[in-house]
């Protein structure tokens, strides 16, 4: 339709001259253009006997295809369509201008394991093209991939699952296809096509247009060319290799970019980590972010005489010379670069660009310069975003190489105050930063020479120092600690540690404390025996120092091993009176959650007692911030295991505070606070004041907690309280629902839950009346319903719990109706004998009934209980010999019977 | 005044010249011994930052430098364009004008010849100075008039290069204004002008500012190349 809208502007053009030549003009310009119409058709005639593929076989193939196309799993295609509705006299589908190419028609085809393809189908055979662009529907005609010969080869090649279902209809389609031959148009065309020969030329642009449309929408995302169906491996690779330019993407337009999609086991651990981390950061920054347009408004409302005289310095900086630029650099230092309009104004004038090009150049003194006031505004966190968003890491991360040390100093500070969030983290590592920067911490190597002047030596701490600091910062993403510590960087930091310049231990410590959180990360540390210094810097007098070394202690201490080595080098002592200073509540944190981990091990709880730290930790039990409550509270529960403990925090009057902390809603706090108290429930003497203070209805109702945690903590702290309160029975008969809330918590799938809910049980079943109330609930067949299971300490409580129900009615031959028994008997070839005690007495109970004794008999129960006999422990001897007796019995009961 | 030295006799070759001058150091031996080494006991006692040998380096060094650039002269010393060629095919100095001050700053006796006790006393700055001797020499470089200040004048002269790309007008306009603002930050007592006071106190709060007024210091990097060459003889025979 070109050719039209061409002619007639030509016409137009033309009728606007005199009239005199217009008839001969006109007629020249119809004669040119119908001689073009006529050449232009002609050469495609011409052109089109010359082709392999002709749009009379093109079309078939795809008639063909469509109607094999459709939902289902047995289809070869999901769909297929041409992208314009419009066909030319000649077949073709494509425009004038493009048919010259040979170009025939473009098709869209959706396979059904890839995306969406568009397809150009010419004379030299079948390709992919670029796909629609964006404006108009237009289509990227740009071949995109290789010439196959014609349409299903090409579509084999590309969907995995064509290339299955084709070769499955294969038969049917050829028979189709030879059907279909004679007739040169398929019906369906026929009837579309003089609807649209009727249409004027716009009509059928816009119904072009609106079928363009329609395929665009179909295909939601951009077209890729897929290779899933050779391999998935080959698959990977392919996104790896997609991968590179997607990253130089994210270098250029850093906003967007996320973790990059790794392949591998590890990832979904690590993504998940990062992805909190991501939250934690970004929330925190974001919060600062929302209100930056309030902050701008006003600082544009009237804008202070820093803005210009900082814009004036910028000038200088970015058509100055060396000198010039140095005194502005200087001059600009001046400014209050703490306060934000400074540090926005040098933004908002174009200084940061030049600030992080002028550390590209070899002019040490700019470089310094610069540096030193981007360590200034990179307080602020916008500016932190917008210096990685200038390129700005990179750079810095290659001046750490400089052999300026001051300059290496600068760039790894400015490194650790921008590496506060995700995104630059990770630009740290991806440039290479972890390495360099671990590099820098062996600058104190020379420290041990003594030759060393003392000058030189203080600028190589000072470097270490830098270098711990930027690693600092770096080590709260996950991936920057292992980074750390494939680049060799704990035994560097265990060997500066050793050192005593402060101002270094605290970023060193801070490293270390932040990776400690690592499974390996602990292992290396013990080895390379950091935790001695830890406990010698712990008595520092620096008060960060202090809660850095105590929080590394606190995460450390998951191990017994650490533990002990914390008491041999006197580390608890130090401890306990750091709990004296309540006013840095921090430091209280770190000191209470070290003391906590600590007191997991018997003899540093012995070590607490004897330096008066439980009474402490008692007084610390009101009017402290969460953080420090919930440690405290784990330490005094921990304590408590011991008699002489428990006693000592009724004394001190720690019982109602810790009753009182039962309604917080923090959960790690909860699930101490139940610990503690179900420790001191033990005493009844604390059992009393606990049952004053309402403290078990508290403990009940922590059972409808969400969180199975707290509601497994709490069933284990009821289990001291029914056993100490006297009139255990009618207390727990007067909480209402109470008992079935707990029959209830044996639906629960998490093992903890399930084992404590059946230690309650257990001890609810002591009296006779709850056993009633409970067995109607239904606890035995939800009891046999957990037999099956392989966890031991659920198996023991499990076990315990049976054997208590079966003392009501007829619930012992309902547990063998419910298949309880069978599994029970199995629970004899665990290795803990704990599992054997409860699980011997259950079958004792069990083998009261004849059934049970036959099933217990049939699974080869006899021999283990005989072996079971010979056991030293006493409970274990007398319920296996029970259950054989029950088992002998029967049998020879049987025997008279059958005899007599 | 006019301190550029435009007809300074500056070729390629002759970076090389002078590298192989201090290459051959040993060659020069037709000095009297004894009286080298009267030499350098005298300056030994006034130029600490060197030990002997090395500073009978240098005295080599120089008299091999003096010979090479002014024979006929008599052996009276260096002349500014000699020393300025040594600045900066040594030393990497590029610009004329501080050359020149820094001849002047060298040329204690003020006899437009640098002797080899000056020579050796303005390197011991160059190479090994102090803060405190650096301090000085960089004051002394800037001040130049004599009268113990850096004016404003004197600022403006010496930044008036110190911008790029723009009309003499504006050019001008915004060297103005720098020497407002370096006057604003080092001008202490608001007299207008530098005093050594005002200097130090700038450059002790910010090292940056010790070359202020452009590079007067050779680099690190040239210093530790240069003692590398001149003292070659010494590091050799030593091990």
């Amino acid at each position: 339709m070109k050719e039209d809208t061409s002619t007639v502007n030509i016409l137009d053009k033309v009728t606007k001259g005199e009239d005199s030549e217009n008839e001969i003009k006109m007629k020249i310009a119809r004669l040119l253009s119908q001689l073009d119409l006529h050449l232009l058709n002609h050469y495609l005639k011409h052109i089109s006997l010359e082709i392999s593929l002709n749009p009379t076989s093109v079309k078939n193939d795809i008639e063909m295809l469509k109607n094999f196309s459709g939902k289902g799993e047995q289809t070869v295609l999901e769909s297929i369509s041409y992208t314009s509705d419009y066909e030319f006299s000649n077949g073709c589908r494509a425009p004038p201008w493009r048919q010259i190419h040979g170009e025939i028609c473009y098709v869209l085809v959706k396979p059904h394991d890839v995306e969406t393809l568009c397809v150009t189908c010419s004379a030299e055979g079948v390709f992919l093209n670029g796909g629609k662009t964006d404006n108009e529907g237009e289509i990227n005609y740009e071949r995109k991939g290789e010439i196959y010969k014609d349409l299903v080869t090409f579509l084999k090649e590309k969907s995995a699952k064509f290339s299955e279902n084709m070769s499955k209809q294969e038969k049917r389609f050829s028979d189709e296809k030879e059907k279909k031959e004679p007739t040169n148009e398929p019906p369906e065309k026929e009837e579309a096509a003089p609807v649209q020969k009727a249409l004027t030329g716009s009509g059928k642009r816009t119904l072009e247009k609106n079928q363009i449309n329609f395929g665009k929408s179909q295909m939601t995302k951009r077209l890729e060319p897929s290779l899933s169906w050779k391999a998935t491996v080959r698959f990977k690779e392919y996104r790896s290799l997609l991968r590179d330019p997607q990253e130089e993407k994210h270098r250029r337009r850093p906003e967007r970019s996320g973790p990059p999609v790794k392949p591998g086991r590890a990832q979904l651990v690590r993504k998940s980590n990062e992805k909190i981390e991501e939250i934690i950061s970004e929330s925190s920054s974001e919060s600062e972010e929302g209100e930056e347009p309030l902050d701008r408004q006003e600082a544009n409302a009237d804008l202070p005489s820093e803005y210009w005289q900082i814009q004036k310095l910028v000038k200088y900086l970015k058509g100055g010379n060396q000198t010039a630029t140095v005194i502005a650099l200087c001059s600009m230092k001046d400014f209050n670069l703490a306060q934000e309009t400074c540090q926005l104004a040098i933004r908002d004038v174009g200084g940061l660009e030049v600030l992080i090009n002028l550390l590209d150049t070899d002019e040490v003194k700019c470089k310094i310069g610069s540096l030193k006031i981007l360590k200034e505004i990179s307080h602020n966190p916008q500016i932190r975003r917008n210096i990685v968003d200038l390129g700005g890491l990179p750079v810095m991360v290659n001046t750490l190489d400089s052999p300026h040390k001051s300059l290496k100093c600068l760039a790894a500070e400015t490194i650790a105050n921008v590496a506060k969030f995700r995104r630059a983290r990770q630009a740290v590592r991806r440039y290479g930063g972890i390495t360099k920067l671990v590099a820098l911490l062996d600058c104190g190597k020379s420290s041990a020479e003594p030759a060393q002047s003392s000058l030189y030596d203080a600028r190589d701490v000072e470097v270490a120092r830098c270098g711990a600091l930027a690693l600092w910062s770096c080590s709260k993403s996950y991936t920057n600690k292992e980074a750390i510590r494939k680049a060799g960087g704990i035994p560097l930091l265990a060997r500066l540690l050793k050192t005593s310049h402060e101002n270094m231990l605290i970023p060193v410590v801070g490293t270390l404390q932040e990776c400690a959180s690592e499974e390996n990360y602990r292992a290396a540390i013990k080895a390379e025996r950091i935790i001695e210094n830890l406990v010698k810097n712990l008595n520092s007098e620096n008060e960060q120092l202090q809660e850095h070394c105590a929080m590394a202690i606190y995460q450390c201490a998951e191990d017994k091993e650490t533990r002990d080595l914390v008491r041999l080098h006197g580390g608890l002592k130090r401890l306990a009176s750091l709990l004296d200073n309540t006013d840095n509540k921090e430091r209280l944190a770190a000191v209470t959650g070290a003391i906590w981990k600590c007191s997991i091990s018997k003899e540093n709880v012995t070590k607490f007692r004897e330096y008066k730290a439980i009474e402490t930790l008692v007084g610390l039990l009101t009017d402290q911030p969460e953080e420090v409550l919930v440690n405290v509270v784990g330490a005094l529960g921990e304590c408590c295991q011991d008699y002489e403990n428990r006693v000592l925090v009724r004394k001190c009057g720690g019982i109602p505070p810790l009753v009182n902390l039962l309604v917080g809603v923090n959960q790690a706090l909860l699930v101490n606070v139940t610990k503690a108290v179900g420790a001191c429930a033990v005493e009844p003497e604390s059992m009393m004041i606990i049952d004053r203070l309402d403290g078990v209805r508290l403990l009940w109702s922590l059972l409808k907690n969400p969180h199975p945690e707290v509601k497994a903590s709490a069933a284990w702290a009821l289990c001291p309280c029914i056993q100490n309160t006297k009139d255990a029975g009618e207390m727990v008969r007067s909480f209402v629902g109470g008992l079935e809330l707990v029959v209830n918590l044996l639906k629960s799938d998490n093992k903890e839950v399930l084992a404590s809910v059946c230690a309650a049980i257990t001890n609810i079943a002591n009296d006779q009346e709850n056993l009633a109330v409970i067995t109607d609930r239904g606890v035995v067949p939800l009891l046999s319903k957990l037999a099956n299971t392989n966890n031991d300490k659920l198996r023991r409580h499990l076990a315990e719990a049976i054997s208590r129900c079966c003392m009501w009615g007829r619930n012992r031959v309902a547990f063998g109706e419910y298949k309880a028994v069978a599994p029970l008997v199995h629970y004899l070839k665990s290795d803990d004998p704990n599992v054997h005690r409860a699980t011997a007495q259950a079958l004792y109970q069990l083998s009261e009934d004849a059934d049970n004794c036959v099933t217990i008999h049939e699974n080869g129960a006899v021999k283990l209980l005989l072996d079971m006999v010979g056991s030293t422990d006493q409970d274990l001897q007398e319920a296996a010999a029970g259950c054989i007796s029950n088992i002998r019995r029967l049998a020879l009961a049987t025997e008279k019977a059958r005899y007599t | 005044m006019n301190y550029g030295i435009s007809d300074n006799p500056r070729h390629v070759g002759l970076e090389l010249g002078y590298l192989r001058t201090l290459q051959c150091v040993e060659a020069t031996l037709d000095m009297d011994q004894k009286t080298l080494k009267k030499l350098v006991e005298s300056i030994s006692n006034t130029v600490k930052n060197f030990k002997k040998s090395e500073v009978e380096c240098l005295v080599r060094l120089f008299h091999s430098l003096v010979e090479r650039a002014n024979v006929r002269l008599n052996n009276l010393g260096l002349d500014r364009n000699a020393f300025g060629a040594i600045l900066h095919s040594v030393f990497g100095m590029t610009d004329d004008m501080l050359m020149n001050r820094v001849f002047f700053v060298f040329d204690k006796d003020h006899n437009n010849r640098i002797n080899v006790k000056e020579c050796v006393k303005g390197l011991s700055v160059f190479l090994r100075g102090t803060f405190e001797e650096k301090l000085k020499f960089c004051f002394e470089v800037y001040y130049l008039n004599g009268d113990g200040y850096i004016c404003r004048e004197e600022i403006f002269d010496m930044l008036k290069n110190s911008l790029h790309q723009q009309s003499s007008e504006e050019n001008d306009e915004g060297i103005k204004e720098l020497v407002d603002i370096t006057l604003k930050k080092m001008d202490y007592d608001n007299d207008g002008k530098i005093s050594f006071a005002d200097f130090e106190k700038a450059v002790r709060e910010e090292r940056l500012l010790l070359e202020v007024f452009g590079p007067c210091l050779p680099e690190a990097k040239n210093c530790i190349d240069f003692e590398a060459l001149a003292f070659r003889h010494i590091l050799n025979s030593s091990f």
